[in-house]
C-alpha cells in the first residue's frame, strides 16, 4: 500500500503545537497590554468647554489646589469650583477675553460650566475623597503632576488592581499634611520611618475586603 | 476447572474470528446510512435547535424567563446539571475502575459508555453556564489575572466545581480518544475513498500496530485509567459540596459526597443499560453485548440503588436523631409536604424498582431491565429535584416560603438537552466504531492461545 502521507507531514503536528502556543501567548500578551486600563484609560484627555490651564493657574501662578477645589479635604466628593470662584479674579483680570466667554455666560445665566469629568470612578465603587487626604495621600499620587498640565489628563489607571496596590502598601504614597497638594515634594531618605510613624499615629488600615468600596 | 474456564471466556458469543469481529463492527459505519438514522437525527437535531433558540431567548431576556424565583433560586437548571453530570459517571467507572480491576466484560460496552460520558458532560456544562445570567462574564469563573485584581473565592465549592468538571471532561475525552486510536487505524486501513483515508489517517495518529506502539498505548491507557479513577469519586463529591457546605436544612449533611457518588453511578448505569439495549437491538450486536453484560449492569444498579436507598433512610434517621427541628421539619416536609408527589416518585423509582434485580429471571429479561432502567433515570432526576427544590422552597422562615413551578422555557431547555445528547450520540454511532474492536479481540480465546499454548488453566488466571 502506498504511503498516505509524505515524509514532510511529520512536521505538521510540531508546527501546529508551536503555532497554537504562539497564538495563545500572543493573545494573552495582546489583551494584557491593549486591554489594560494602563493602555485604555491612562492618557484620557477630553476637550473641555473652555481652555482652562492648570499649568498656568497651579503651575506658573502657584495657586493652591484648594483655592478652587476647596472641599476636597472635607467632602466625600471632590468639588469643582462654582463660577463665582473664577469671577473672584476674572471680574478684574482679563474681563474682556473671548476665551473666558463661557465663564461670563455662566455667570450671567446662572448655569454652571459643563466640565467633562476626567477622573471618573464607577458608581459601584464607594470612594471618599476626604478620607484619602486625611490619611496623608497627596494629590499627586492619583492625579499626577496637574500643575504641569495645560489640559487635564488621566495619569493613573484608576483600576481596582491599582487601588488595591496602594491599599496594600500605602507607605510610599504617604506625605506630611503640609505637603499634601505639592507637586514637587520628594520623600527624603528616611521616608520609611516617617510613613510607619504616620500610619501608626493615624491607625491607617486601608480596607481590602469587597465591602470596603462596594457597599 | 474447565467449567470455570468456559464461563470466563464466554463474554463474546458465537466464537467470532478477529476478522469477523472487525467486519461486524466496521460494517455499522461503512454500510449505507440507514433511513432510521436520518429520522432519529431529524428529531434529535430539531430538539437541539429548540435548545439553542431557548438559550438565545434566555440570554437576551434574562433568567426571569425561568420559573426560578426567591426562595427557589436554584431549580431545574441545577437539577439538570447534576442529573447529566451524574449520568457521565458510569462511563468513567466502566472505562477506568473496571479496567484496573481487569473486568473483561467492560470491553463490549466501554466505547459507547465513554462517549455517553462525554456527551452527558457537554449537556451538563450547559446548565451552570447559562444559569449565571450574564453569560458574557462567564470567564470570571476562572482564576484569570485581571486589572480588577478580582479572583474567584477559592474557598467556595462552586469554584472547585469548575475545576472538577473541566478536568473530568478533559480526561474523559483523552481517555476515549486514546482508546479509539487502534480502531481508527483499522478503519483507515479499510477505507475506500481518499478523503476517508486522509481523515482517518490524521485521526489515527500514524498508528501501525507495532509492538512498541502497543507498549506505549497500554501504558498511556493505564495511566489515564489511574487518573480517571479518583475522578469517578471526586467529581460528584465536589458537586455535592455545592449543597453540603451551605446551611440549608436538607443540604447541610456530611453524607452528601458518598450519597451523590452512589447516585451518579446508579443513574449512569441506568443510562448505559438503556442505550446498550437499544444499540444491540438496532445493530444486531447481541453476540457482543450479551445478556450477561446487561445482567452485570443490573447487579451494579441493584448495589448502588441499595446504597441510595440506605442514604435516604439515614437522612431521615439523622433528622430525628440530631434533634434539630429544622432538619426534622425538612424531611417530614419532603415526604408529606407540597412536593410529596416528587418524593414518592423518587422512592418508587430508585428504591423499589431496583429490587426487581434480585431475581435472575427479571434481571436477564430485556423488557424488564429496559423499563426499570428508564424508571431509574426518571427517579434519579426526581432525586435532584427533591433535594434542591423541596429544601429551598421551605427553609427557616415560614414567611419566605414558596412553591416552585417550572416555566415552558425550563421544560424546553431540558428537553432540548436530550436532543443535543442524542444528536451527538447518533453522530457517534454513524461515524465511529461503537465497540472497542481491539479490546474485544483481546478477550477472545484465540488472543491467548497463541501466546501460551500450554494449558487452559493458565488462561483462567490471566483473565
Amino acid at each position: 500500500m502506498a504511503q498516505l502521507f509524505k515524509r514532510w507531514t511529520n512536521k505538521i503536528p510540531i508546527a501546529v503545537v508551536a503555532g497554537v502556543l504562539l497564538l495563545v501567548a500572543g493573545a494573552i500578551g495582546f489583551f494584557a497590554f491593549f486591554g489594560s486600563p494602563r493602555y485604555t484609560d491612562v492618557g484620557y484627555r477630553p476637550m473641555q468647554p473652555l481652555p482652562f490651564s492648570h499649568a498656568l493657574h497651579a503651575g506658573d501662578l502657584a495657586m493652591d489646589c484648594r483655592y478652587c477645589h476647596h472641599a476636597i479635604e472635607s467632602a466625600a466628593h471632590a468639588n469643582l469650583p462654582p463660577t463665582q470662584t473664577c469671577m473672584n479674579c476674572h471680574t478684574l483680570i482679563l474681563p474682556q477675553s473671548s476665551r473666558l466667554m463661557p465663564v461670563h455666560e455662566s455667570w450671567g445665566t446662572l448655569r454652571p460650566i459643563a466640565w467633562t469629568r476626567v477622573h471618573l470612578l464607577p458608581d459601584y465603587a464607594y470612594f471618599n475623597h476626604s478620607a484619602h487626604l486625611a490619611a496623608g495621600i497627596g494629590c499627586f499620587s492619583c492625579h499626577g503632576n496637574i500643575a504641569g498640565m495645560t489640559v487635564v489628563t488621566q495619569s493613573q489607571p484608576l483600576s481596582m488592581g491599582w487601588c488595591l496596590g496602594c491599599h496594600r502598601h500605602p507607605e510610599p504614597n504617604l506625605r506630611p499634611a503640609a505637603e499634601i497638594t505639592s507637586m514637587t515634594w520628594q520623600p527624603d531618605a528616611d521616608h520609611a520611618r516617617f510613613a510607619a510613624e504616620l500610619a501608626g499615629r493615624k491607625k491607617l488600615n486601608p480596607p481590602q475586603d469587597c465591602s470596603g468600596c462596594h457597599r | 476447572m474447565s467449567s470455570i474456564h468456559q464461563h470466563e471466556q464466554q463474554w463474546i458469543e458465537g466464537q467470532p474470528t478477529f476478522g469477523g469481529l472487525t467486519d461486524q463492527v466496521s460494517a455499522l459505519v461503512e454500510n449505507k446510512t440507514p433511513r432510521g438514522w436520518y429520522i432519529a437525527l431529524a428529531v434529535s437535531s430539531s430538539l437541539t435547535v429548540v435548545l439553542l433558540a431557548l438559550i438565545g431567548y434566555l440570554v437576551t431576556r434574562g433568567i426571569g424567563v425561568w420559573g426560578n424565583n426567591i426562595p427557589v433560586a436554584w431549580a431545574w437548571d441545577i437539577v439538570n446539571f447534576v442529573f447529566w453530570i451524574g449520568i457521565g459517571h458510569a462511563g468513567t467507572l466502566i472505562s477506568a475502575i473496571l479496567f484496573l480491576l481487569r473486568q473483561q466484560w467492560r470491553t463490549s460496552i466501554n466505547r459507547f459508555a465513554e462517549a455517553m460520558t462525554i456527551f452527558a458532560v457537554i449537556c451538563a456544562l450547559i446548565f451552570p453556564s447559562i444559569h449565571v445570567g450574564r453569560i458574557w462574564f462567564i470567564y470570571w469563573l476562572f482564576p484569570l489575572p485581571n486589572q480588577m485584581s478580582m479572583w474567584p473565592n477559592f474557598r467556595s465549592p462552586l469554584l472547585w466545581d469548575v475545576f472538577a468538571v473541566s478536568t473530568y471532561f478533559t480526561v474523559s475525552l483523552l481517555f476515549w480518544y486514546v482508546g479509539l486510536v487502534p480502531d481508527l487505524a483499522t478503519m483507515r486501513d479499510r477505507a475506500r475513498t481518499r478523503l476517508k483515508k486522509i481523515t482517518l489517517g490524521i485521526l489515527a495518529l500514524g498508528w501501525r500496530g507495532g509492538n512498541r506502539q502497543w507498549q506505549h498505548y497500554e501504558m498511556a491507557y493505564l495511566l489515564l485509567a489511574g487518573l480517571s479513577t479518583p475522578l469517578v469519586l471526586s467529581v460528584h463529591s465536589v458537586v455535592s459540596t455545592d449543597f453540603a457546605t451551605s446551611v440549608i436544612p436538607g443540604w447541610h449533611t456530611t453524607i452528601f459526597p458518598p450519597y451523590f457518588v452512589a447516585g451518579a453511578i446508579f443513574s449512569g448505569f441506568a443510562m448505559v443499560t438503556t442505550l446498550a439495549i437499544i444499540v444491540r437491538q438496532v445493530f444486531s450486536l447481541q453476540n457482543i453485548i450479551t445478556v450477561r453484560h446487561l445482567e452485570n449492569m443490573c447487579k451494579i444498579m441493584l448495589v448502588t440503588g441499595l446504597m441510595v436507598g440506605y442514604a435516604y433512610g439515614v437522612e431521615f434517621f439523622i433528622a430525628w436523631y440530631s434533634g434539630n427541628i429544622y432538619e426534622r421539619f425538612t424531611f417530614l416536609n419532603r415526604a408529606f409536604g407540597p412536593y410529596a408527589w416528587a418524593y414518592w416518585i423518587m422512592i418508587s423509582c430508585n428504591v423499589l424498582v431496583p429490587q426487581l434485580f434480585w431475581f435472575k429471571k427479571l434481571r436477564t429479561s430485556i423488557p424488564v431491565m429496559f423499563i426499570a432502567a428508564l424508571l431509574i433515570n426518571v427517579g434519579m432526576w426526581f432525586e435532584r429535584f427533591v433535594i434542591i427544590v423541596s429544601s429551598l422552597s421551605r427553609d427557616f422562615l415560614p414567611g419566605a416560603w414558596g412553591y416552585y413551578k417550572p416555566s415552558w422555557v425550563d421544560v424546553g431547555i431540558f428537553a432540548g438537552s436530550f436532543g443535543l445528547f442524542f444528536t451527538l450520540f447518533l453522530l457517534f454511532i454513524r461515524f465511529l466504531p461503537i465497540i472497542a474492536m481491539s479490546e474485544v479481540k483481546g478477550i477472545l480465546p484465540q488472543a491467548h492461545a497463541a501466546v501460551d499454548p500450554s494449558a487452559g488453566e493458565h488462561h483462567t488466571r490471566r483473565s
